[in-house]
């Protein structure tokens, strides 16, 4: 087995003093990012992106900066379900599902216990993901190294295809979004000709808009304003965790094996095809509803109720990197940013990195591991003091965040007009969140835009302008079909629900 | 904030919808405008610079349009408020101070900037009294200092008062 004798070797890059220093740093931070409302797993890590640049320059400083950046992602995973719990506050979107059956246990008193079994599941679910990823990354990352333009594009639209199929906004919402994502990509300096594009003789576009600050600003500004809504009190139940809650909930989550494994299954197959953590949640929690002997009873305060959700969305989070290591294409915004902090460190996402840059891929997968664990511990101990953040007044922590956002809308180029994109963004990122404009496709078609546009204009000139170039061979035409199947979904559901109809 | 709420909608979903519809149209027009400068045709020597984002933008326009239509058909029962007058309020109490405080940025440097935004929002929002709100705002500037100055050797924007320190 290659890839086990591989990934010992990650292990021993992974747990040197600097790196397991970082995994515990990156797992408080990502905690707190995601307690804290309006920072979450995309902009905290691209917030932290222009901290790691000088960092990626020393030899093996990339392999220490993936995990940071990686842990702190896990992190927030874990901390979304503080929240969720004990404020019956989502601290993100993945973890909406686990207020239904999270906060009325916080409330009968059992909040230790439903936080255990958060965590555990989340653990779970991640460890399942990240052994899907070690064995199934190599064998995928072979197969795409025969990869030429057309089959690249033929993945890019699958992708965005599987965005508009499985998402539950609205198709032409979806597609308004995303199409705004490429045309914000498409800015600046065309990539093949040198031109021009959409700069309006504008100095400041020139250089193109930088993805790191739509993030910022769609996730970060636009969700403060949408919290401000809510007003600006939040009122919370109070947990301790104590050694006994836990072994006792351990005690008691093996009879939900079943849930478990359905929920990693539908998690990693989410995280896979860009569907996301947070519809992989949503489906599990309806999975396991619909399935389990105490389905009834769910809503009410049922440990099983955490469980699926919290499986879910912590597979879905995780395997979210595997298309993104192998293939260059991330299946979630944050596994985006993750994508971006390579290309600014100069490593290219793509198969070939499971040639050149083995110590590295390696190394992130074993800290995927290690990581997990390390988050597991933590969160275990430290609930109320993540909880007593919470408790700050908004008026004290809601300034803070903004200033923390600015910083990292600055330093991503150094740029003041960067910092009012943010609040541009940030308000358009609360007009989309309320009208149900996706927000995920918008991001990842402004960082693959120009990426997706020269493998589609590759792909042209090899075929001299004919688009039968993506039904050519059995592999393209195959993922050109699912992308297209994808794209009509929509069509098909509803023309299906009709025929049961009548 | 407990002071009672203004529940009245100060816009309805389909003027929201509208709107933000319109907005697209608008943006997607733009970019069809300068593909069409650039050229979307397919040359001797492959696609144009244009031809790429012209299609793109015409995608835009299309699904801006349905969906324009999509919220001026929507049903009474859906039009909703797209946001109440009292919590328009309270996110343009926040969103006022924030674009005040980006554009200070450019001018006073971001540490006494952020110094004046917070104590703004402490005081005005949170009724904190003086040496709190002194003690948080200042503090707050100098962690960050501490951590991009020193720490990480990441500068960011300074301005008079930095000058006037002596700290570069």
């Amino acid at each position: 087995m290659e890839e086990i004798q591989s990934l010992l070797h990650g292990f021993a890059v992974a747990l040197s003093f600097k790196n397991v220093a970082l995994m515990f740093t990156g797992i408080v931070l990502g905690v707190i990012i995601g307690v804290l409302p309006g920072l979450g797993g995309a902009n905290g890590v691209a917030i932290l992106l222009p901290l790691t640049y000088s960092m990626a320059q020393t030899p093996g400083g990339a392999t220490s900066a993936i995990i940071l950046l990686s842990c702190i992602y896990w992190g927030a995973l874990f901390g979304g379900a503080i929240t969720s719990v004990l404020f019956n506050i989502p601290g993100e979107p993945w973890s909406v599902a686990t207020t239904f059956d999270g906060y009325p246990l916080a409330q009968q008193g059992r909040a230790g216990e439903a936080l255990t079994a958060a965590f555990t599941s989340s653990f779970v679910g991640a460890l399942v993901a990240v052994i899907v990823i070690t064995f199934l990354s190599p064998i995928v990352a072979s197969f795409a190294l025969e990869f030429g333009p057309p089959e690249f594009f033929a993945v890019y639209l699958l992708t965005f295809c599987a965005f508009i199929g499985m998402s539950k906004e609205p198709p032409f919402k979806t597609v308004a979004a995303m199409m705004t994502g490429f045309a914000l990509a498409a800015v600046g300096t065309d990539p093949v000709t040198g031109a021009l594009r959409l700069t309006f003789g504008s100095v400041h576009l020139l250089k193109g808009f930088d993805f790191l600050t739509a993030v910022i600003g769609l996730f970060g500004i636009g969700e403060i304003l949408l919290t401000l809504e809510e007003g600006l009190a939040f009122k919370g139940a109070r947990a301790k965790i104590n050694l006994n809650v836990v072994l006792e909930t351990w005690r008691e989550l093996p009879k939900y094996w079943a849930t478990s494994l359905r929920s990693s299954a539908v998690g990693c197959f989410m995280g896979i095809v860009p569907g996301g953590a947070t519809p992989a949640s949503f489906m599990s929690y309806g999975v396991a509803r619909r399935f389990s002997p105490r389905g009834a009873k769910f809503g009410t305060g049922q440990v099983e109720g955490v469980v699926a959700p919290e499986t879910a969305a912590h597979a879905a989070g995780t395997s979210a990197l595997l298309p993104m290591i192998t293939l260059g294409v991330p299946g979630s915004p944050t596994a985006a940013v993750l994508l971006g902090g390579l290309l600014i460190w100069g490593l290219q996402p793509g198969p070939l990195l499971f040639v050149e840059q083995k110590e590295f891929v390696w190394g992130l997968i074993a800290s995927m591991y290690l990581g997990n664990v390390a988050g597991l511990i933590v969160v275990l101990t430290c609930v109320p003091l993540f909880a007593a953040i919470l408790r700050i007044p908004f008026s004290v922590i809601a300034p803070i965040i903004m200033v923390i956002c600015a910083i990292g809308a600055y330093t991503v180029a150094n740029s003041i007009f960067d910092v009012w994109m943010m609040v541009v963004f940030g308000v358009l990122g609360y007009a989309f969140k309320k009208l149900q404009y996706p927000l995920a496709p918008m991001v990842l078609a402004i960082v693959l835009g120009d990426r997706a546009e020269s493998s589609f204009r590759q792909a042209m000139l090899v075929s001299q302008g004919d688009l039968s170039i993506f039904f050519s061979n059995a592999l393209v035409g195959g993922m050109t079909g699912l992308a297209l199947l994808l794209l009509f979904w929509p069509l098909i559901g509803l023309a299906l629900a009709r025929l049961r109809g009548r | 904030m407990s002071e009672e709420r203004d529940r009245s909608p100060a816009f309805r979903m389909k003027s929201a919808e509208a709107a933000v519809a319109a907005l697209f149209i608008a943006f997607g027009a733009v970019v069809i405008a300068d593909s069409v400068r650039l050229g979307f045709r397919w040359a001797d020597d492959g696609p144009q610079a244009g031809y790429f984002p012209f299609y793109v933008g015409l995608i835009i326009c299309v699904a801006g349009l349905v969906n324009l239509v999509r919220g001026l058909v929507l049903p009474a029962e859906k039009n909703g408020a797209f946001v109440e007058i009292g919590q328009l309020k309270l996110v343009l109490s926040v969103l006022v101070p924030t674009a005040v405080y980006a554009a200070l940025i450019g001018w006073i440097g971001i540490y006494v900037a952020s110094i004046v935004f917070i104590a703004y929002f402490m005081r005005r929002l949170g009724g904190y009294p003086w040496w709190k709100t002194a003690a948080v705002s200042v503090g707050n500037s100098v962690v960050f200092f501490v951590i991009f100055e020193v720490w990480f050797k990441i500068p960011l924007p300074k301005g008079p008062v930095e000058a006037f320190l002596r700290i570069h």
